[in-house]
């Protein structure tokens, strides 16, 4: 990296990299787990038993059929509306894993091409786009997705575009220091030598190569933007109801939970655990697979 | 060191200009401004009013120009809600803010250390798989997930703690261990790799030659060295905890900044969240600044490298 960066960004860097897990065997569980999720998600108008959105106010807070008052009906009890948390929680993955994984993507496109181009062209387009980067990086994640989501209200587009803004620094510093190091390698001279333009460069010789790195960083940032989506949803800043995101579960549940409706507290911060674990150990499974220069960060 | 000062200073001073024109723009380019900084439900000449007050009919670097202007003079604009300052408001909030964030921060520098550096020392022995896992979990579990996790046991179930608000020792426990159990795993993790590099130096294998007892050796030698990296990462980690606090401070009702920040969106006050992130924001861009120099006088090998 470059002299200008700070001495804390590289300390607040290397804690950010999961340097302490090596996952040595194939993942299995993660993606067994994230298997089941995304299969949730997309078969969730077969899978769940009722619809979510839509509750009978005669059958509220029903706990767990295994409870002494629970039914078949509700395999995983009811809301404070009567709707069904099982129904719930499976529609909830779709929106957790659409929005997780399209944000992810906004993020690594933007911030892979601002890379790409502030290491490459160098000069004063790096310098733009470095001190802007240091300037986003500035204000928490978090702090920053709530003010944009206050600024353009809420809806499940919105949230994968706030989503996407609020993370592509991240991508941009790795890939930009990626690129410099890549730029003095010979087969990128000599494209250099033999006349290709810069455009034909950065998308023959520099993007494949620093592919690996964007999908790994992609993975390890999936965990953050689910939680992030699901603190949001949980402020009210999130998908709006009556959608199903277990953010907004979780806050609909904190109402219920004085009274001791656990259900409603656990489930869906169980599922948000699950998705978000599974994500960090993929992540890191191929961090060391892909990328062996990420291992050493 | 005072050329690394001063670049350092000229840095900061640029974060904080575009943190400035990024929120400015932001709220001007996403919709009709004047929709956010007038009143719910104001008159069509409340409108135009408060489009004369801020110009907001002039071009964009007029207002620009107006909007600095007001942030130097130190006038964050007036909250709907509460009628006053937005200034006043985030200062009377920012005590408990820093309480709440200094607890947490004394809980996960508590345990963060201690973990981090029995997993050095035990490297890839049963301790250290633990850690990882402790580390792992910490990753994983939303803070505030933990708190209401915490509410149910400690609240509801055993009837122990107080589920909500403030004043006593009894209120800080619940929402300072829900917020610092993230840091912690984060501490832990630096403490680890900070101290496997210091063991792995000269000047710890040569106390081992001279034939110290290990535990001088880790205890004088290592961890002294190992500790600087954690605690300028705590450092700016207190500010962080101060912004990302606002879930932990709504589940708990806890009157810091994050509530004051909840509140401008539930109430739809817009002053009030523009203020608190723009002041929050400068906040991290100053520690960040005085930790970097501290730093540097610290440890040498910092301002020499450039």
């Amino acid at each position: 990296m470059n002299g200008s960066r700070s001495a804390t960004l590289t300390v607040a860097w290397r804690v950010a990299s999961f340097a302490s897990f090596r996952t040595e065997g194939f993942p299995l569980i993660p993606i067994a787990i994230l298997g089941v999720l995304i299969f949730a998600a997309v078969f969730a108008n077969v899978l769940a038993p009722h619809d979510p959105e839509v509750g009978n106010l005669g059958e509220r807070f029903r706990p767990p059929a295994w409870q002494q008052g629970g039914s078949e009906k509700f395999l995983l009890g009811s809301d404070h509306l009567g709707r069904d948390v099982l129904s719930r929680l499976i529609f909830g993955a779709r929106i957790s894993i659409v929005v997780g994984f399209t944000a992810v993507v906004v993020a690594g496109l933007l911030g892979t091409g601002l890379g790409i181009l502030s290491g490459f062209l160098g000069g004063w387009v790096d310098q733009v786009i470095m001190r802007v980067t240091d300037a986003w990086l500035a204000l928490p994640a978090l702090t920053f997705a709530i003010f944009l989501a206050a600024v353009i209200g809420p809806s499940a587009m919105n949230i994968v575009i706030i989503l996407g803004l609020a993370y592509w620094t991240r991508y941009a510093r790795v890939i930009r220091g990626e690129v410099l190091s890549l730029k003095e390698r010979d087969y990128v001279r000599l494209a250099i030598v033999a006349g290709c333009s810069k455009r034909t460069i950065m998308k023959r010789h520099i993007l494949p190569n620093v592919l690996n790195s964007a999908i790994v960083l992609g993975t390890l940032m999936l965990g953050v933007v689910v939680v992030t989506e699901a603190a949001l949803s949980f402020l009210g800043l999130g998908v709006p109801p009556p959608q199903p995101a277990w953010g907004l579960m979780l806050a609909d549940g904190k109402k219920g939970m004085m009274a001791g409706y656990w259900w409603l507290t656990v489930l869906p911060g169980c599922c948000i655990m699950l998705m978000v674990l599974s994500a960090n150990l993929l992540g890191d499974w191929l961090r060391v697979k892909l990328d062996p220069q990420l291992r050493q960060l | 060191m005072k050329r690394y000062i001063a670049k350092r200073v000229g840095f900061a001073a640029i974060s904080l200009v575009l943190l400035s024109v990024t929120i400015f723009l932001l709220v001007r380019l996403t919709g009709d401004p004047t929709v956010l900084l007038v009143e719910p439900g104001a008159s069509q000449a409340d409108m135009e009013a408060i489009r004369q007050q801020f110009g907001l009919d002039r071009s964009l670097w007029v207002q620009y120009g107006h909007f600095v202007s007001s942030l130097v003079r130190g006038d964050l604009g007036h909250s709907f809600y509460y009628r006053t300052p937005v200034l006043e408001l985030y200062l009377s909030r920012l005590p408990s803010s820093l309480l709440l964030a200094s607890a947490a921060m004394a809980f996960s520098l508590l345990i963060g250390i201690p973990t981090g550096i029995i997993a050095a020392v035990r490297v890839n022995q049963w301790w250290d798989s633990a850690g990882k896992v402790f580390a792992l979990l910490g990753l994983s579990l939303p803070s505030f997930w933990v708190g209401l996790l915490l509410i149910l046991f400690f609240s509801v179930y055993l009837g122990w703690l107080p589920s909500s608000g403030s004043g006593t020792a009894a209120h800080l426990l619940m929402p300072a261990f829900a917020l610092g159990w993230y840091f912690a795993a984060a501490h832990m993790r630096l403490t680890r790799s900070s101290m496997l590099d210091v063991l792995g130096s000269e000047y710890v294998k040569l106390a081992r030659l001279k034939g110290l007892p290990e535990a001088l050796v880790i205890g004088k030698h290592a961890f002294k060295n190992a500790l600087i990296p954690v605690l300028t990462l705590a450092g700016i980690n207190l500010v962080i905890m101060v912004n990302v606090a606002v879930v932990v401070e709504t589940v708990f009702a806890w009157p810091g900044i994050g509530r004051l920040l909840y509140e401008g969106i539930a109430f739809r006050d817009f002053p009030v969240v523009q203020a608190t992130v723009i002041l929050n924001g400068a906040m991290v861009v100053v520690v960040s600044l005085l930790v970097d120099i501290l730093y540097a006088v610290i440890d040498p090998r910092i301002r020499l490298a450039r």
